[in-house]
């Protein structure tokens, strides 16, 4: 404190610096130039491309020796491993250069082989071969290896892809597929949480090898080890004595010497006297016997003493990344000893309770980091398949020498990444990992659509559990995770998105950070005794985790540090940031931190100034300069919460302020960018909004048209909004819109418009609003059979009397498939297959090479008929015939159909109205659509009122106004606009009614409001049944819309019936309309006869005619299987 | 006028062939919506269920445009209108066919698309349309397409009365709240009003406290001010007499309906 008084007295006197900050103009530049490098996407990128550069040479050069017990001489070598650029294999060695959309449209995978160079013994001699291909691994688009990177926009038009298209994906037998971030609590740090009541330590180690949970925790006033890997707990003092400090000043010096401490350490020291264990050796048999039982036990286990086995467990196991040279523990123990602290700490002070909500404490796994558990768990797999061959052929006798490349197959590593991608299940039995839905097909709904889905965080939290901590939106999640965009339901809050300036760190190699702190004066702990690491004065200095060492100065240290960062001397992304609390210095440069750029400010004064700014305008810099010149550097979470950051130039504190927010926004995710003024509404409707600009139609990249998706929806009029934000020119919403601008009147109109209903103008759909394409496709492969056999096409049939071709038959073409074009009816024939009845069993020799073949036609099934927009024949990776076609249909807005503006306000079309029973205003202008005004109070999107008004002040001046969050265009100004061009100032004009022609009582406020229409259709949804098909088992009508079902009348409904004493429309409903059955039942003994005849009673005397549901007499009959016999008792009732 | 009065527009598009990346569906809307240049007046509406056209009810054009590559293009120029021949499609490429003997009742130059410069179609080389057009007489009321008019609406006159003197700055500010012309500032600096039936009636002077007392914004009540914006088939004013003529027309149906259910409710009266 002494030293800001002394800099506050130095500051005032200078003049100048308490003069008011100038704001920077059009610092929001600064954030497109950060998109080019950073951000939305490229976090999986880099993640991808850190992976197959980096991260999978130090996979295989992690396991490059495989030896082999039959020959001690044999040995393969990994020297290198290369993943090369996509190609496709065609035929036996040939490959040719594929792009993306080739992938789409053939069903085929995007990618490179994987290839290595490899050292081995042939027989008796040394062979090197280079580009030996071990598998394949699936290209992310725009990754370092794609096709696509660094192409112009027209060389990509010319790859048919979209300029707009992120990246970042994956192509999967045609599909695209997303690795979605994952979530989780990060690795190698000490974590104090209360559980149940008692005070625990927690950590989980995460190795290349092993990944294990560490606990310290409070057992009857005492405090115990505890891992998964022993039966028991373990006195903590037991566990220090097993690592070498056996006295027991030592360990209280370790973990601390004040009263409290040792007072809280006497049971425990007590404890171990009673066990009578006073040296290591003692101590490691304790352990030794506390083993779990191991249901396998192997030979190299059981050659070990107990001894031997509890010191190799202390040494890998427990505390794993603590890393023990020559059982050397003294390293772990003070790794304990705080662990032991902390507990220590936390009893005292509830305080010292982490919060695993923390962001601070999450990390995030990306696609690369997954791909590398999953590549790498295959790879040990493929040489140990490799080390099982050599073993089992070597010892043989052969002619040629043992050539271990032949027997190198690259289906196990392709075949592994392709279906772990494809079904997004993530099993890795060495970790006893199983994770499911970590990949998901890439919505094309709309841009947006395919957009938000890359920078959705998965958590692995449950969810259907109801816990309110994970969900709720923590302080520390602020600017990297968005604040609106989270689904609604079981999945609120665990499902997050990216802000937009977030970046998500990859790993950076730890040596150079230890050897700058060592020269920034950290000593190494293994150097000094417990009483100077828990001196007062010292601060413990933690890399990734680990003890580094301790330092006398922290301050010194941390202001080195990020000085080199500024620097660009380490990494940009390396963070540091101290705990004084625990008495610490944290030092990060792990993969998976979320982060996010800041000017810097020094002594009250941002770094960047206008100079900057314009340079960056004109082009002469870019983002990556300001941050190589440190005037902007990334903080990570932790880091961001050491630091005071101002959100606007104005409240820069000269005394405390460290940094500058570039632009608040930047807090938003991409969803909740589109909304125009959200800083105006209330939140859940922001959060409405996220979820429903995934669903809204319009475009979803320039190649749409050259796609031939299985399900597209298209507008055929998009228009960009008049309203804009910045987020939406960042994000490119402007170019490839889901949306149109529609003139709203919010006025009551007819009373068709209650529950959020809206009004449409018949002319303007005539002229084309919210009309929309809907494609489908249509596909089938025509399989080749191992009998010789394959599948046919035919051409049209014809009738057999008239000669016409017949209507099923109608649009196909002489090839038997339905041209382009066509209109296509229900159950009208795509394309006229045919498949030969036996597949299997191989056409004997003599047998006749006719055969019949099976019809099996692609029908065409849908009440609407469609059009044929185009045809695809080629073939996909197992060279078979695939045709696709893509089916069109033009739809024109109904009653039912749902729309939405971007404020969370959906409806449906209530009433289509003839133009001349609109009102329409002094002008002649006559509004697209009513909207009733009861939408408003309730909802309180007053954004939504802005932006009709700086809708219709942009048109009048003919620009698009802003409605950016915390900023755009004022209300203010818009109005003066209005009322510059003879509007009325608040947006609210003259209306005469349409229908009586009179002028409206009340003023209508009017505008154009950005309206998007949802993929919601009454087409899509519009089902009726009288009769139709039953299901087999039990003759009831079959259910859903998809099989023409049956509408239920379910549980509650009947209740209502019987409540209401209508007995016989029950009857009627459940078993008349459903599966009444007539059955026999013979009276005497009151069991189903068949056939009027009684097996049982060998009579017919007593048989009678029953009507029952068929269920009902399908449970008499099971019933009866199982020896249970149901006797109906028969009464005359009339 | 909306609805009622009557106007070509292209009903069906027969398609021999359409290989430009608009879809035959949307291509077909929109050559409906182009405003055709031919005096309804002049033809029948088609009968219902007919499917060949006649003459008297029928106008049948052809579209046929093929996009190719500029043989003689410059060689620096990367502009779509250099690089490609027929690069879009204008309805000024839209041809007449006249069946029967209509090349002898209407003139050539009365019959095609009101705008030569509608742009229909983008296209790029190997592209092609081949279309057949027929354009039948129909009503708004079916489709926005056969409406005569952009827009047809009429307002009320405005009537702005100052209840006391304005002047000074106030008047100029009395001035600006209006549309302009319709405040008049005499020598005096006193405001008056000039000509009430340019204002927009913005009500924007009942933002200002000083003057707000001084306006009586009002309507005449029965002065109604009609605007017809013809798309150009038929003037505007042929279009109002049209549309006063369907008026008649429907009163005097009205009328006679009347007139008969007098009748026979007066016969019904005799025969009880």
């Amino acid at each position: 404190m002494g030293e800001i008084n002394k800099n506050q007295k130095e500051w005032q006197n200078c003049k100048g610096l308490r003069e008011p900050i100038k704001s920077l103009q059009d610092k929001w530049r600064l954030v497109p130039s950060f998109l080019q490098v950073k951000g939305l996407v490229k976090q999986h990128i880099d993640s991808f491309n850190y992976f197959i550069n980096v991260e999978i040479k130090k996979i295989v050069q992690a396991n490059e020796k495989i030896f082999c017990d039959s020959d001690p001489m044999f040995y393969l070598k990994y020297l290198n491993a290369y993943v090369g650029t996509p190609d496709l294999e065609e035929g036996f060695n040939v490959t040719k250069a594929t792009t993306p959309h080739e992938c789409r449209l053939r069903d085929l995978t995007y990618s490179a082989p994987i290839t290595v160079d490899i050292e081995y013994i042939r027989g008796n001699q040394r062979v090197i071969k280079n580009k030996q291909l071990i598998g394949r691994m699936p290209l992310m688009l725009q990754s370092s290896n794609c096709v696509l990177t660094n192409k112009s926009d027209y060389e990509l038009s010319q790859l048919n892809e979209c300029p707009h298209d992120p990246g970042g994906y994956f192509i999967i037998r045609g599909q695209e597929k997303v690795i979605l971030i994952q979530e989780q609590l990060s690795r190698n740090r000490m974590i104090v949480d209360e559980f149940k009541g008692a005070i625990q330590c927690q950590v989980t180690s995460s190795t290349h090898e092993k990944k294990t949970r560490t606990n310290v925790i409070v057992k009857n006033g005492k405090y115990v080890l505890r891992h998964n890997a022993l039966s028991e707990d373990i006195p903590i003092t037991v566990a220090f004595k097993a690592m070498g400090i056996c006295s027991d000043q030592e360990i209280l010096q370790l973990i601390g010497t004040d009263e409290n401490t040792i007072k809280k350490m006497a049971p425990c020291i007590l404890d171990c006297h009673n066990l009578k264990i006073f040296t290591q050796h003692q101590a490691l048999s304790y352990i030794g016997q506390k083993f779990k039982a191991k249901r396998y036990p192997t030979n190299v286990s059981k050659m070990k003493t107990p001894v031997d086995e509890a010191r190799e467990l202390l040494a890998t196991t427990i505390l794993a990344h603590v890393s023990v040279e020559n059982y050397n523990f003294y390293v772990k123990a003070i790794y304990l000893a705080i662990m032991v602290r902390r507990v220590i700490e936390a009893e005292a002070n509830t305080g010292a309770i982490d919060d695993p909500d923390y962001y601070g404490n999450k990390r995030l796994e990306l696609a690369g980091s997954l791909l590398a558990l999953m590549f790498e768990d295959l790879f040990k797999r493929f040489n140990w398949e490799l080390k099982n061959i050599a073993e089992k052929i070597i010892p043989k006798v052969k002619a040629a020498p043992f050539d271990i490349v032949k027997h190198m197959r690259p289906d196990l590593i392709t075949n592994g990444l392709f279906t772990a991608i494809s079904s997004g299940n993530w099993t890795i039995k060495r970790f006893k990992m199983e994770r499911h839905g970590v990949t998901q097909v890439l919505s094309r709904l709309s841009y947006i659509s395919a957009l938000g889905m890359m920078t959705r965080v998965n958590s692995q939290f449950e969810k259907t559990r109801k816990v309110s901590g994970p969900r709720s939106l923590q302080p520390s999640q602020w600017g990297m995770l968005c604040p609106s965009d989270t689904p609604e339901g079981e999945g609120c809050g665990l499902v997050k998105n990216l802000a937009l300036m977030t970046h998500i760190t990859t790993e950076w190699s730890e040596e150079p950070i230890s050897r700058l702190a060592c020269n920034a004066g950290v000593e190494d702990v293994r150097l000094l005794g417990g009483e100077e690491i828990n001196n007062p004065s010292n601060y413990l200095v933690f890399l990734n985790g680990n003890i580094l060492g301790v330092t006398r100065h922290y301050k010194k240290l941390i202001k080195i540090f990020r000085l080199f960062r500024r620097r660009g001397i380490i990494s940009a992304f390396v963070s540091i940031y101290p705990n004084h609390n625990q008495r610490t210095v944290y030092i990060c440069s792990d993969g998976g931190r979320l982060c996010r750029p800041y000017i810097i400010v020094e002594r009250g004064l941002p770094l960047v100034k206008q100079i900057h700014i314009n340079e960056l305008k004109r082009g002469l810099k870019k983002f990556e300069d300001f941050l190589k010149d440190g005037l902007i550097e990334y903080l990570d979470v932790n880091e961001e919460n050491d630091s005071h950051i101002a959100t606007v130039e104005a409240e820069v504190d000269p005394y405390v302020t460290t940094h500058l927010e570039i632009e608040p926004f930047t807090i938003l995710g991409v969803c909740a960018g589109l909304v125009p003024y959200p800083h105006h509404n209330q939140s859940p409707r922001n959060t409405y909004q996220c979820a429903m600009g995934k669903q809204a139609m319009g475009t979803i990249g320039y190649n749409q048209k050259n796609r031939i998706d299985s399900l597209m929806y298209n507008l055929v009029y998009p228009q960009s909004p008049m309203v804009k934000t910045r987020t939406i020119e960042l994000t490119n919403f402007d170019k490839l819109p889901a949306g149109q601008n529609a003139t709203v009147a919010v006025m009551s109109y007819s009373g068709y418009d209650i529950e959020d209903a809206l009004i449409l103008n018949k002319a303007s759909i005539d002229r084309g609003y919210g009309r929309c394409l809907v494609y489908k496709n249509a596909k089938t492969t025509m399989k080749r059979y191992s009998n010789q056999t394959s599948d046919r096409i035919l051409g049209p049939s014809r009738d057999a009397t008239s000669g016409k071709i017949i209507k099923a038959h109608d649009i196909l073409d002489s090839d038997g498939i339905a041209a382009p074009g066509e209109m296509v009816e229900n159950r009208q024939v795509l394309i006229n297959k045919q498949m030969p009845p036996a597949t299997f069993n191989p056409l004997g020799q003599g047998q006749p090479q006719q055969v019949d073949y099976k019809d099996v036609p692609i029908t065409y099934k849908g009440p609407v008929e469609s059009h044929i927009e185009k045809v695809m024949v080629s073939s996909n990776s197992e060279d078979a015939f695939l045709i696709k076609i893509l089916l069109r249909q033009t739809r024109i807005p109904e009653i039912g159909d749902k729309f939405s503006s971007r404020h969370g306000q959906k409806g449906v079309t209530g009433l289509i109205v003839q133009q001349e029973d609109m009102p329409f205003n002094d002008r002649g202008i006559c509004p697209d659509m009513i909207m009733n005004p009861h939408g408003f109070p309730s909802r309180m999107t007053v954004g939504k009122t802005i932006e009709l008004l700086a809708g219709k002040a942009g048109l009048m001046e003919g620009k698009f106004h802003y409605g950016t969050a915390f900023g755009g265009s004022r209300v203010k100004d818009v109005c003066l606009e209005l009322e510059k061009h003879g509007y009325n100032y608040h947006g609210k004009d003259i209306f005469y009614s349409g229908l009586t022609g009179e002028p409206l009582e009340a003023y209508i406020y009017s505008g154009p409001v950005y309206y998007q229409k949802l993929k919601h259709m009454v087409q899509d949804k519009m089902h009726a049944r009288a009769r139709g098909p039953r299901a087999v088992l039990t003759r009831q009508p079959t259910e859903g819309r998809s099989r023409d079902g049956g509408l239920r009348l379910g549980e509650m409904e009947r209740d209502c019936l019987i409540g209401y004493g209508a007995s016989m429309l029950l009857m009627e409903r459940l078993m008349f309309a459903s599966d009444a059955f007539s059955t026999d039942i013979c009276g005497a003994c009151g069991r189903l006869a068949s056939r009027a005849w009684c097996h049982a009673c060998r009579s017919s005397a007593a048989v009678a005619a029953v009507e029952m549901p068929y269920a009902c007499k399908l449970l008499f009959q099971e019933l009866a299987s199982m020896n249970i016999v149901p006797r109906l008792t028969l009464k005359r009732y009339c | 006028m909306l609805s009622e009065v009557p106007s070509m527009a292209i009903e069906k598009v027969m398609i021999k062939n359409n290989t430009s990346i608009i879809q035959d569906e949307i291509l077909a809307h929109r050559l409906g919506l182009i405003p055709l240049k031919a005096d309804p007046r002049l033809f029948e509406y088609r009968p219902e269920g007919a499917v060949e056209g006649t003459e008297f009810d029928t106008l049948e054009f052809s579209l046929k445009v093929r996009c190719s590559h500029n043989k003689v293009q410059t060689k620096d120029s990367f502009r779509p209108e250099d690089l490609y021949e027929n690069h879009s499609v204008y309805s000024s490429q839209i041809k007449w066919n006249p069946i029967g003997n209509q090349a002898s009742v209407h003139k050539d130059i009365d019959v095609g698309p009101v705008h030569g410069d509608i742009l229909i179609s983008k296209m790029r080389p190997g592209h092609e349309l081949d279309l057949n057009l027929v354009a039948v007489k129909g009503i708004g009321k079916d489709h926005a397409k056969f409406s005569p008019v952009a827009t047809a609406t009429y307002r009320l006159l405005p009537e702005i009365t100052l209840t006391r003197e304005v002047n000074g700055s106030d008047a100029a500010l009395l001035q600006t709240c209006f549309s302009p012309g319709v405040i008049g500032i005499d020598s005096n600096g006193c405001a008056y009003v000039k000509d009430a039936r340019y204002d927009s009636c913005s009500r924007n002077v009942f933002r200002y406290e000083s003057i707000k007392d001084a306006v009586i914004l009002t309507r005449i009540r029965d002065h109604f001010i009609f605007n017809v914006e013809s798309v150009g088939a038929l003037p505007s004013q042929a279009i109002f007499v049209e549309s006063v003529k369907i008026l008649r027309d429907k009163c005097k149906t009205l009328l006679d309906e009347l007139q008969q259910f007098y009748h026979s409710s007066s016969i019904t009266h005799v025969n009880k």
